[in-house]
């Protein structure tokens, strides 16, 4: 008698447990072992860059906030970055520490959902618990910037929405300090765990230059071993004057990853600190000698032209509007009239404000850089995250790419688990971090 | 030597334009010389290109809203990055409409793999010699190439429910 | 005989509540997950804002075992039959929270391969907009999802978007991105 065996096509369908997103991966077992995998992404395709297209520069950012929902700061800021450098504009430094700040409470936010399901993933609920409380931390931080948890759309061409409130600095450092207390409690429950260690030590391993030839970058690559960070390879913003270090792994397993993340959480951490030391004084109250008022009063005067002693009064202006007042618009602008909106007290008492600020919200008009094309790499939470845009001179842009950087790796992941069981898939699949809002954009 | 004089040198005809718009070093050339380029550009010393970043392309249709002509109505765009030498550039390769096709550089990096999929996915431009040229982030019975300039946004091919 | 049907009448009622109260407080979810709405579903189904003191602390990922279908996150026309298989699945009584504005009435992705609302594909209950929608609104949205469920109602009915019928008055997509462009068109 001749037994013939055959392998079985197990689809791992769009919709499953695993936390990611919307991937489905058919794989060929044999009884337990992997003999191939075939992965098939387009389940969120959204258009963004077809979206892109059809509106203003400035209407750009709440697409791109939805690419990498876990940390939209740092997809806001790298977009912003490639137009200004398609303008060839340089914007304040108050304003470039705000966005350092907001980028790494945004990665320490990546990390830790990343982590924490992954964790989850393999039966750790209360590690996930626990990051997700400290995920929760940071969210009121973010809140009480930009006005919105998630999809913030808080970077603007030119610089940032709003500047930063009073007494956030305290506020800030008592948040990190909290969420240190987490990492703490997360690194006991996790790392010397025997379970943890056993699902995640030697499995999805790549090799340093099938990592290469594949493009991949950020923790994935780092885990291998090579030190490509952007921030230190091609320095923005004002990472060339902050000191923090690059974690590197050695064998490029799962294990390794989620150390060289819990590294880059706290090395995170410390940029922020640093941060709040070196920021330049933002608010200057010089030139602001008159009464405070309400916008609305400001606008009743000058639409009856009473518009004398206008010029030194200053607007008490509600923290939900868009724009920023004379007091905070130096620090967190850039001076160009024809990127920036003007801050409120121009807009509203004199007509040359306001066609100002007409002339760069209306449909029709906005930003319009020369044309040209420029690429910008900004180091997002999975690895390098680039924009390249092309500008034909007019007010929509003509072809908006970003390059995701889990792309790539989801391209290399065949690789890293044929050969393994499948009981490998969750806790590889945990540690690549895919974002289905950034693969199929 | 600048990377861009490297490939001036030694494709001397073959390259229509060099410029460094805003500081990224670009070379357009011709795309018969498309894989020779690549493979200097990963090999030769000095150069050593070994990751492929990013592989896209731009569709010229109405550029500007018919001022600017173009001779071609795509280019494939190519982003490179040498980790040795920290140093970037971007090679551009210029595309008709009538036979849009390029060779493929999946011999040289894995990466061009999902990357020139995408390609054909949006734009329809074909890579001769790729093993599995398929849709990637559109489903098999989607009719036409998304992100061309003549394909309107909103034009929708449900596979179920009503066409809204 | 009145008096003997008028019993039975008021048992059955009561019998009825009780199936209410009894469903509505062990809701298993279904969380299809797509999207950043995903990331406020987390954050309400962690510690902070609780949803296990619903009754609705253990997602069931299997269409056969759960009773609510919540499509979190924007579905694409690729992703539109899973969507469906799915539905299908799932045994009587069901019902369907469509959270987030993308799977409302489609948000601001007014595109090639985005679905308009999946009430044009499967009958919804309970629509909670946002983008994505706090985690307030979520619990909002599971309490009036309860007073359904303890009324027993269910949906049936989808949404024709040519002759605009089937989708309750106040949700409404008033202004898309291709009204935007036509009267803004120079």
């Amino acid at each position: 008698m001749v037994t013939k065996t055959r392998s079985m096509l197990l689809n791992v369908g769009p919709s499953h447990p695993a936390m990611h997103g919307v991937i489905r991966l058919i794989m060929e077992l044999d009884g337990e072992k992997i003999k191939n995998v075939d992965v098939e992404i387009g389940y969120l395709h959204r258009a963004f860059e077809k979206m892109c297209e059809t509106v203003m520069y400035g209407q750009c950012f709440p697409y791109t906030d939805r690419l990498n929902y876990v940390s939209p700061l740092i997809n806001n800021v790298g977009f912003a970055l490639t137009v200004e450098k398609l303008l060839g504009i340089d914007i304040p430094e108050r304003a470039k520490y705000i966005r350092v700040i907001m980028s790494e409470i945004s990665r320490v936010t990546d990390h830790l959902t990343c982590i924490g399901a992954s964790a989850m993933e393999l039966g750790a609920m209360s590690a996930f618990l626990y990051m997700i409380k400290a995920r929760e931390f940071l969210y009121e931080l973010v809140e009480e910037i930009t006005g919105a948890r998630l999809t913030v759309s808080y970077v603007r061409v030119g610089g940032v929405k709003a500047d930063l409130t009073p007494g956030f600095t305290d506020k800030c450092f008592h948040k990190i300090a909290e969420v240190r207390k987490v990492l703490i409690e997360a690194d006991e429950l996790l790392t010397r765990n025997r379970i943890f260690f056993d699902r995640m030590k030697g499995i999805g391993v790549i090799s340093k230059e099938d990592a290469i030839s594949h493009g991949i970058t950020g923790p994935f690559l780092r885990s291998t071993g090579v030190a490509y960070d952007v921030r230190k390879a091609n320095p923005y913003l004002i990472y060339d004057q902050l000191d923090f270090d690059v974690p590197v792994g050695t064998t490029g397993d799962n294990l390794d990853r989620y150390f060289v993340r819990m590294a880059e959480m706290e090395q995170s951490l410390r940029i922020i600190e640093q941060c709040f030391q070196q920021i330049p004084d933002g608010p200057i109250a010089g030139e602001l000698s008159g009464e405070i008022m309400p916008a609305s009063e400001m606008v009743d005067h000058a639409k009856m032209g009473q518009t004398e002693g206008l010029i030194t009064d200053e607007v008490n202006l509600d923290p939900t509007l868009q724009g920023s007042t004379k007091k905070y618009a130096k620090g967190i602008n850039t001076d160009r009239r024809d990127i920036a909106l003007p801050p409120k007290e121009e807009t509203y008492s004199n007509i040359e404000g306001l066609m100002n600020h007409f002339k760069l919200v209306m449909y029709g008009h906005g930003i319009r850089p020369p044309v040209g094309e420029a690429y910008f790499p900004v180091e997002g939470a999975n690895g390098e995250l680039g924009f390249y845009i092309v500008s034909d001179g007019r007010d929509n842009p003509w072809r908006v790419r970003v390059h995701p950087p889990c792309f790539p790796i989801m391209s290399a992941l065949p690789k890293c688990l044929i050969g393994s069981v499948m009981a490998d898939l969750v806790p590889t699949f945990g540690s690549v971090n895919m974002i289905a809002g950034e693969l199929d954009r | 030597m600048t990377p861009l004089e490297k490939v001036q040198e030694q494709f001397k005809d073959n390259v229509i334009e060099v410029h460094a718009f805003r500081g990224d070093e670009t070379v357009i050339v011709r795309p018969h010389v498309l894989k020779e380029v690549a493979k200097f550009l990963k090999e030769a010393p000095g150069l050593e290109f070994d990751f492929l970043m990013d592989l896209t392309a731009v569709d010229y249709l109405f550029f500007a809203g018919g001022r600017i002509q173009k001779e071609f109505r795509f280019e494939v765009v190519y982003h490179f990055y040498s980790l040795k030498n920290n140093q970037r550039i971007r090679l551009k390769v210029p595309v008709t409409e009538e036979k849009p096709e390029v060779e493929t550089l999946i011999d040289l990096w894995a990466s061009a793999n999902w990357y020139e999929r995408e390609v054909w996915d949006m734009y329809g431009i074909r890579f001769q010699g790729h093993p599995n040229l398929k849709r990637i982030l559109m489903y098999e019975e989607f009719q036409g190439h998304a992100l061309r300039k003549d394909y309107p946004f909103n034009k929708r091919q449900p596979l179920i429910g009503p066409n809204n | 005989m009145s008096f003997m049907s008028s019993a039975s009448n008021f048992f059955t009622s009561k019998m009825s509540d009780a199936l209410g109260w009894a469903r509505k407080f062990s809701i298993f979810q279904y969380p299809f997950v797509t999207a950043c709405c995903g990331m406020e579903y987390m954050s309400t189904a962690a510690g902070h804002y609780d949803v296990d003191r619903f009754g609705a602390g253990f997602p069931r990922f299997s269409p056969r075992q759960s009773d609510v279908l919540f499509v979190v996150g924007t579905i694409s026309h690729k992703m539109a039959p899973v969507l469906k298989t799915v539905y299908d699945q799932m045994c009587e009584p069901k019902w369907v929270v469509a959270f987030g504005v993308c799977t409302c009435t489609g948000g601001f992705y007014d595109n090639y391969s985005t679905v308009m609302g999946i009430d044009t594909i499967i009958p919804v209950d309970i629509y909670i907009p946002g983008c994505p929608p706090r985690p307030e609104n979520v619990i909002d949205g599971l309490i009036k999802l309860q007073e359904k469920i303890q009324k027993g109602e269910q949906s049936r009915t989808l949404y024709d978007p040519r002759t605009k019928v089937g989708r309750p008055s106040h949700v409404s997509q008033d202004y898309t991105i291709s009204q935007h462009i036509k009267n803004t068109e120079i």
